[in-house]
């Protein structure tokens, strides 16, 4: 059977340039998804400088306080100073992993925003590195105010802490990539109490962020040595105290770097596997 | 399926298969699309429309067979086609966060829409959606017709030549489907390719120049909805009630008139009735007959 059919006036022609030919990793629509979270953060940025300044106050005086009374000096610093460059790596972790796990589950199963964003010309590459650049770009807002919260508390830090930014950067897009991994894997919400116990907490524990890997059993310092914050709380130690030579923090970068890029490559793979059928 | 067509399909499917595990949702499926018309996908729930829409979009690979939009063969130029098509999904994934206008132009960046002509297609689905003076409020808080009515403007927000509705009307009340009825009618008559999954008979009848009538992810019937109709059902139905002992004896009357039946709630519908000169059993409701009778006569299913 045939029915007739309509020519197509030229009153359909699209929007000629949103037909042109699209490079294989497109910069515009990574900065589309970028735009759209700086959208949304407009509206709710109160609530992520409200808890970067709680948290490291809390942490300041319960370890800085509670254990600076016990413990005089760790690491040839004082245990706040040395605390205090753990607590801005801890925020680091948690505003970038967290978001990529918590946000990359919901709008998967529930909002279907990445659905939606794919049925557009943007590949999962592009959406993954656009939601984990973005988180590690927020995450300088946090490690900034976490900075002047140990500023308030009496932490004297370098000029090299401006430094804090891309460490921030460059620790939190590893780690945005990581919960975004996470969060393809995940059937339920349940499946993130094992990511949280099974890994976020020892990570940000076993990373010489409020006492150091020296004192702990061999195995446990190689896991140490193995955890991408270890190298970012290095890193900040440095930039706020001083460097020893170039080639720790080189090799801190290099780590990072690493880090990056299996993450990166593992987000891809598991949130194409998970959205693509 | 008719290769009397000018232009290119702007939808081609050959032999495509789909399976989930031991499920086939696609079953070795055919069919294209012509440039312009106004296509519809009818079948009800779990038929495999959906999943066809994700092949169409890239976001589901076949197993097998031959998928081209618009010239580009899926999944390898997935890209080159999604810039081309606007997608409207049965599951409302409106971003709730974002105002409407918001909604409108991170698509329109996402669709590579140019920087200069943004603003206008902003407008332009704002118009579309008749939602300019909600601009500013967010998705979230907006009623179910509104949201059905951006969506449907963010997916034309790049002027695709082809837009793709997956049950574009689903879970409305019968006031608001008409005016999305005009709003599709609008996009049919502008001149884009319209491909339109339903399992609504009358969205199909009004708005679809053809239909492929979709039954266990495969395709049972297509051509014209009068056209089918009339080659499969004839013009009128008799609907006949009666307790289960008449409704026997009906379709066994239908079947020596050389009529075909189905059964419906409490009643019979004799199929192709123009034909039944008043013969003494046959007693009932006359009404046109529908896609619906098609449909039913294809398959032994209701749409639902």
């Amino acid at each position: 059977m045939t029915t007739p059919t309509r020519q197509a006036p030229a009153s359909a022609a699209g929007h000629p340039s949103a037909e042109r030919p699209a490079r294989r990793f497109e910069p515009a629509v990574v900065g589309a998804i970028l735009y759209r979270e700086w959208r949304v953060f407009r509206r709710v940025w109160f609530s992520t400088a409200f808890g970067s300044i709680v948290e490291p106050i809390v942490y300041f005086v319960a370890f800085g306080f509670g254990f600076g009374a016990l413990v005089a000096e760790v690491a040839g610093m004082s245990y706040f100073d040395f605390m205090a460059t753990g607590t801005i790596a801890i925020g680091i972790l948690f505003s970038s992993v967290f978001p990529g796990l918590i946000n990359g589950y919901a709008r998967r199963t529930e909002k279907h925003l990445y659905d939606g964003q794919l049925a557009a010309p943007v590949t999962v590459a592009e959406l993954v590195t656009g939601e984990a650049l973005w988180h590690a770009l927020r995450v300088t807002v946090v490690a900034g105010v976490t900075v002047l919260v140990a500023l308030a508390f009496g932490v004297r830090m370098g000029p090299g802490i401006v430094l804090v930014a891309p460490i921030a950067v460059v620790t939190g897009f590893g780690f945005a990539a990581t919960g975004a991994a996470f969060a393809a894997k995940l059937r339920s919400w349940h499946g993130i109490d094992i990511v949280i116990s099974g890994i976020i907490a020892p990570m940000f524990v076993v990373a010489g962020t409020f006492f150091p890997l020296d004192g702990l059993p061999g195995w446990a310092q190689a896991v140490g040595y193995a955890n991408p914050l270890y190298h970012c709380v290095e890193l900040l130690r440095g930039a706020a105290f001083g460097f020893e030579g170039l080639l720790a923090p080189l090799g801190n970068l290099a780590a990072l770097a690493a880090f990056n890029l299996l993450a990166w490559l593992a987000a891809v793979r598991l949130v194409r596997r998970a959205l693509i059928d | 399926m008719s290769s009397s067509h000018l232009s290119p399909p702007a939808i081609l499917l050959r032999d495509v298969v789909k399976r989930f595990g031991p499920i086939t949702a696609v079953d070795h499926l055919d069919f294209e699309v012509p440039t312009g018309s106004c296509f519809g996908l009818l079948g009800p729930n779990g038929a495999g429309k959906s999943t066809m829409m994700r092949l169409l979009t890239g976001q589901g690979v076949a197993d097998s067979g031959r998928v081209e939009v618009l010239g580009h063969p899926l999944p390898a130029a997935s890209r080159a086609a999604r810039a081309a098509c606007g997608v409207v999904p049965q599951v409302d994934n409106l971003d709730d966060e974002l105002t409407v206008a918001e909604n409108l132009e991170v698509y329109a960046r996402l669709q590579r829409v140019p920087r200069t002509e943004r603003l206008a297609a902003v407008e332009h689905g704002l118009a579309l959606a008749r939602l300019t003076d909600r601009r500013d409020a967010t998705a979230a808080a907006l009623s179910g017709g509104m949201r059905r009515r951006l969506l449907i403007a963010r997916g034309l927000v790049h002027r695709p030549r082809l837009v793709l509705l997956d049950e574009p009307t689903v879970g409305l009340d019968p006031q608001i489907r008409a005016q999305l009825w005009s709003q599709i009618a609008e996009i049919r008559d502008e001149g884009a390719t319209v491909l339109m999954s339903t399992h609504y008979i009358e969205e199909a009848e009004r708005l679809c120049d053809e239909v492929a009538v979709v039954h266990a992810g495969r395709v049972v019937a297509q051509g014209g909805p009068r056209e089918l109709v009339a080659a499969l059902v004839g013009t009128e139905v008799m609907e006949i009630g009666g307790d289960a002992d008449d409704l026997r004896r009906v379709e066994r009357q239908a079947r020596e008139a050389g009529l075909g039946t189905r059964r419906s709630g409490t009643t019979v519908a004799v199929l192709g009735a123009e034909h039944l000169d008043g013969q003494a059993w046959a007693t009932g409701f006359r009404r046109p007959a529908n896609l619906e009778d098609v449909f039913v006569v294809l398959t032994g299913e209701e749409l639902g």
